[in-house]
């Protein structure tokens, strides 16, 4: 396919390159191509990138983009692949103001990439290591067989969301080996260290201050606490189920390597899921300001319009990540530059003193620029949060006001979605509930010699809402084929906690009375 | 990368087929396909596809979404802050599948070997195709791409191309025109003559069965006869023709005399299509009651003397009423035992479908 880029684009993209950069954006060496309709869906089924491993989820992909396109229900303007150089592709039947704004736009998606926190552990040379799994997976595909091998990805897939995004920041915990030496170490320790809690008291007192049945009791507890955490494996919950099963899963080298490949590009996708409202808000903050700053012609402007306000279009019911970013990184800027931030500001509850804020002192009303407070407030943002930070700190009930945002619910009476209230703290509320974990429930790892049996028992954290309870019983049924051995799922269901099993020919599920979830906040 | 995406697509177009061919039989029966014959591509919803998940269920639905509207106003749309593409989850896919593509599932699922024409049955056609091209030629059939290409180099190779203003003037040597071959191409034909007893005891229920019945027998003999004409006789005392529309809607009372059926349909093959050039087949829908002993008898005469010997195949499928005494299957079992072109089946649920096709074709004629 013929990729190369018009000449006239490509002095358009350094043009623009050189105005991102002076107002302060700083990315990779970009590199755009360009695409027919056709190619953008092929590659698009790839997730941006060029090559990916042999699968048919791939292939369903590309056909409902395909069949999207053909039937004018959406297109692909811009894709971008977090590497470096970053990779972008245009598409070839675009007019030449969609070029600017996309080559706008990602260039701030590039310089988000490189600078949010988030991203700060992504694989850089992402392109390569795709192309490496092709090449494994392939290998495997020779080996034993396309069909085994794309079942055993459709197992692993099943997966991919257990894992932890925020591990990858956390101190390597250590492996068995190590918490095995440790304890003996500790063993080898000649007398016990007096755990109960003893006051300081006289002699004559210490019977009372510390009558010997509470010590005894308090010691008791102290080595069942121990005895427990010495039989029971992992030690604490883990959420990184997938990381889980690489270690300690009964998997033959090439099946652990294929899992490992999965686990992989799930850590390399899973800030993006991460950061999607800021992200867009950003790119889009971004080609809005270049656009109608420094690019645009005048005759353009018609087109960018229609092209923009459809980026940013909200359908009643729906928020628009894209919208909500923008809107809310504008309004960051906008209360930094007028001093609507602080303990002051915070403490004030009076609505109107709040509107009127600022609006006294200097510098006057907004003030643009690259080094206005505003503006290094949002750099600060898009350095270092992520949608939930981002929308815990800066949602406010002024914004949410302006945005019209509204909580809304399933009526079960008329089958509806209907509007519940504009109570902000609803919204906010339902708002992080939503991206937390991306809309995904947390499961972990609990026990996996359940029973003293070598079964793996997982648990699901209930932060609200429900599990869906025939995908969980498919799923379970996933990581029994991994596991081998009987899985088992602790889940509350309509406050009833019910264990759902499976053992590799039937699935069950029973009311139990265990209702041993993982802590609100357990960390590994 | 092109050819990665075709094998990835493959692989998915192929496991669709296969979930397809999991619920084949219940697929029978979905009426929602009768509509469509005709167009060439069937959307056809596909279940359970995606690889599952842990996620949350829908007795949480609850979202925040942006516009007007006060506390208890409905919602348009879908809604929430699904991030990211993520909230689609819940949808079925929807795959175009093509019904020759159906049919050949249907083949392969009911294990029907193609059907082969009989020898005396094969003509040739001819047909004209476009694959030569030519110096001369009407100008509607220029051919565009080619013509530009030696216009283009034409200039570039007398140098009068200016990249700066890229214009091509063709003349009269650059142009180039498509042109034709005359082939001859085997073609085979075929007739389907649907019969059907419209008498009083023939419901609702039981046209439904026949035109599910009918619309698979079509979609698999389409897929095995570039040709296929299909002509519908309604009958009680009397036979007459009719349309598709009719034949399907058509509701009359009285008395049967299947033969005046099977006559028609005689005199429908004797003026129109000559055994020589036509397969054909014969189908007989009916709930087996007949008005008289002596007509069924006639029947049977008329099928033995100067119908089988033209046909490919005739089919009796009886179907279950709850007035019929359903004797005419016996009639035929008992009359024409010893032909192998007559098979009968019976239906007496949509789900007997699948096994009534599977009886008619296996034998592949």
């Amino acid at each position: 396919m013929n990729r190369t880029l018009p000449r006239e684009i490509a002095e358009q993209a350094e043009i623009i390159a050189e105005y991102a950069r002076r107002e302060g954006l700083d990315f990779y060496p970009t590199i755009f191509e360009m695409l027919s309709s056709e190619e953008m869906s092929q590659v698009a089924a790839y997730g941006g990138f060029p090559q990916r491993y042999p699968h048919w989820r791939f292939g369903m992909e590309y056909e409902k983009l395909r069949k999207q396109h053909r039937y004018g229900l959406g297109r692909i303007y811009e894709m971008v692949i977090n590497n470096d150089p970053c990779y972008a592709y245009l598409l070839n039947d675009n007019m030449m103001v969609d070029h600017k704004t996309v080559i706008a736009h990602v260039y701030a998606h590039c310089d988000f990439f490189k600078n949010n926190y988030w991203f700060s552990r992504t694989n850089r040379r992402m392109i390569d290591e795709m192309a490496n799994h092709a090449t494994r997976v392939r290998r495997y595909m020779e080996r034993h067989g396309v069909e085994k091998v794309e079942r055993l990805i459709d197992t692993y897939l099943a997966l991919d969301n257990l894992i932890d995004p925020h591990s990858v920041f956390m101190r390597r915990e250590p492996d068995r080996t190590e918490v095995r030496r440790k304890r003996e170490e500790q063993s080898k320790k000649p007398e016990k260290v007096e755990t109960a809690t003893r006051f300081p008291a006289k002699s004559y007192m210490d019977r009372y201050i510390n009558p010997p049945e509470r010590l005894a009791r308090e010691r008791e507890v102290e080595q069942q606490k121990e005895e427990k955490t010495r039989t029971s494996f992992p030690e604490s919950p883990r959420r990184d189920v997938l990381g889980f099963l690489l270690k300690y899963a009964p998997l033959q080298d090439w099946e652990a390597d294929v899992l490992s490949i999965i686990r992989e590009e799930a850590y390399y996708f899973a800030p993006q899921g991460q950061t999607k409202i800021l992200n867009e808000g950003w790119a889009s903050y971004w080609h809005s300001t270049i656009m109608t700053r420094y690019v645009l012609s005048d005759a353009e402007l018609i087109d960018y319009c229609e092209h923009h306000s459809g980026t940013l279009a909200t359908s009643p019911g729906r928020l628009n990540p894209y919208k909500v970013g923008i809107e809310l990184l504008r309004d960051v800027e906008r209360r930094w530059n007028t001093g609507r931030y602080g303990p002051e500001y915070d403490a004030c509850d009076d609505m109107q003193t709040r509107r009127e804020w600022g609006k006294d002192r200097e510098p006057k009303g907004r003030v643009v620029g690259k080094d206005s407070p505003g503006r290094q407030k949002i750099y600060e943002v898009r350095a270092l949060y992520n949608d939930v930070t981002f929308l815990d700190e800066f949602l406010t009930p002024e914004f949410a006001e302006d945005q019209k945002l509204y909580h809304y619910r399933y009526d079960p009476s008329t089958g509806k979605m209907v509007v519940v209230n504009r109570d902000f703290d609803k919204i906010k509320q339902q708002m992080l509930f939503m991206l937390s974990n991306h809309a995904q429930p947390y499961i972990y790892v609990m026990d996996a010699n359940y029973r003293n049996r070598g079964e793996l028992y997982l648990a699901h954290k209930h932060i609200g809402a429900d599990l869906d309870i025939k995908y969980a019983v498919a799923t379970l049924k996933e990581v029994q084929r991994v596991w081998r051995r009987p899985c088992h799922l602790l889940a509350r269901i309509d406050d009833e906690p019910i264990l759902f099993t499976a053992d590799g020919e039937k699935s069950t599920q029973q009311k139990v009375d265990d209702k041993t979830e993982p802590a609100a906040n357990e960390f590994e | 990368m092109i050819l990665q995406i075709n094998t990835d697509h493959q692989r998915f177009r192929k496991i669709v087929k296969g979930k397809i061919r999991d619920d084949l039989r219940k697929f029978l029966t979905r009426g929602e396909l009768l509509g469509r014959e005709g167009k060439k591509l069937i959307s056809i919803p596909v279940k359970g596809i995606d690889t599952p998940h842990f996620r949350y269920g829908d007795n949480n639905d609850a979202g925040v979404g942006k516009g007007e509207g006060k506390p208890g106003d409905g919602v348009d749309g879908e809604g929430g802050v699904g991030p990211g593409g993520e909230g689609e989850g819940r949808h079925i896919l929807e795959v175009d599948i093509s019904l020759d593509e159906l049919a050949d599932i249907l083949g392969e699922e009911l294990k029907l070997p193609r059907i082969k024409p009989r020898g005396k049955h094969r003509i040739t056609a001819e047909r004209d195709r476009y694959t030569g091209i030519r110096q001369a030629g009407p100008e509607s059939l220029r051919h565009f791409k080619r013509t530009f290409r030696r216009a283009l180099r034409r200039q570039i190779m007398s140098g009068l191309y200016d990249p700066e203003t890229p214009r091509i003037i063709f003349e009269r040597r650059d142009k180039i025109y498509r042109s034709w071959r005359t082939v001859l191409s085997p073609q085979s034909n075929a007739l389907i003559i649907y019969m059907m007893d419209v008498s009083g005891s023939m419901g609702d229920e039981q046209k439904e069965l026949v035109r599910l019945e009918a619309f698979w027998i079509d979609a698999w003999l389409r897929r095995n006869y570039q040709g296929i004409e299909s002509r519908y006789i309604v009958h009680d005392v009397r036979a007459g023709e009719v349309d598709r529309e009719t034949f399907f809607r058509i509701r009359e009372d009285g008395g049967t005399r299947i033969s005046s059926a099977f006559r028609l349909a005689k005199d429908v093959i004797d003026r129109h299509y000559s055994p020589l050039d036509w397969n054909i087949y014969l189908f007989h829908f009916s709930d087996g009651d007949n008005s008289s002993e002596s007509d069924s008898r006639e029947c049977c005469a008329l099928l033995r003397e100067h119908l089988l010997p033209s046909l490919n195949l005739f089919g009796y499928c009886q179907v279950a009423s709850a007035y019929g005494t359903g004797n005419f299957i016996n009639v035929v079992h008992e009359q024409l035992r010893d032909l192998e072109a007559v098979i009968t089946s019976r239906v007496n649920n949509k789900d007997d479908i699948y096994d009534s096709i599977k009886t008619f074709f296996s034998p592949g004629r």
